[in-house]
């Protein structure tokens, strides 16, 4: 059964260990935490699905036209 | 007396050509992530086009100022992030502004986190929104917030890649995308709510 003091430290870990940018120990800290917390868990679940929508929402292709128009800003002249 | 050799001084100009084209390539290839981004960071498309060409032309123009086998994709949105600040963004720090140190991020995020049941209440409305209530969400955030959700959440950078390229301190980093996170879900769960 998980203590408040662990949910409260997973809490702090949590965004980190969304990131990847925990240390080894604080990662695998967090890692068995989640594996035995059913709140940490939901808490986790939604980060993930949060950070899923808004890499989705950013899924915009570059207007027709904008690759062309960059290719052309490439230098042709070779004495610049 | 002698002087350089015809053949070297051709071939010195020829390796630079193919440096360059490979430059020019590897930057182009990330064309797509840098828009995605840009547009995520100004207002309308047209203004993203601007920015991203305005981008790529400072870039193929300094060239030789990016260092082969480095982040090549962190070196672009720097000089991104650097147009968009001189393109009139005033960077004021009001006191209501400050960033965190570093030693309050933990401190800050006791206080203003809700706990418990109410938490999950919270996320399981903004479970249910959609793709425009994020992008509108994410275009309401100050701007020292979204530039770092943008990069981390958007960019895909590191948490050391942000720093850099916004040259703001790792723990600045953190702060500001612990707070944009959670300002993106009050503001979602507003919207939800209404």
């Amino acid at each position: 059964m998980s203590k408040v003091g662990d949910c409260e430290k997973c809490e702090e870990l949590l965004q980190g260990f969304l990131d990847r940018e925990l240390t080894e120990r604080e990662h695998a800290q967090a890692e068995l935490h989640l594996g035995g917390c059913d709140y940490c868990q939901r808490r986790y679940t939604f980060e993930a699905s949060l950070r899923r929508y808004v890499r989705l929402s950013a899924a915009e292709r570059m207007p027709p036209g904008l690759m062309e128009r960059l290719s052309q800003l490439r230098t042709t002249d070779a004495s610049t | 007396m002698s002087e350089p050799e015809p053949d070297s001084t051709g071939r010195r100009i020829a390796g630079e050509a193919r440096s360059r084209i490979r430059f020019e390539e590897e930057a182009l290839e990330h064309a797509d992530q840098v828009y995605r981004v840009a547009r995520r960071l100004v207002g309308s498309r047209e203004e993203a086009e601007d920015l991203v060409q305005d981008t790529y032309s400072r870039a193929f123009r300094s060239w030789r100022s990016y260092t082969p086998g480095t982040n090549m994709k962190a070196w672009l949105l720097r000089i991104l992030t650097n147009l968009n600040i001189d393109r009139g963004r005033k960077i004021q720090r009001s006191p209501d502004l400050q960033p965190l140190e570093e030693g309050d991020y933990f401190l800050a995020n006791k206080v203003a986190e809700a706990q418990g049941e109410q938490a999950l209440e919270t996320e399981k409305v903004v479970e249910h929104l959609s793709q425009g209530s994020i992008v509108d969400a994410l275009s309401s955030l100050p701007h020292n917030f979204r530039d770092v959700v943008v990069l981390v959440d958007i960019g895909d950078f590191s948490y050391a890649d942000a720093a850099q390229i916004l040259d703001i301190p790792i723990g600045t980093v953190m702060s500001r995308l612990h707070r944009g996170r959670r300002q993106l879900k009050q503001r979602l769960a507003e919207e939800a709510a209404a």
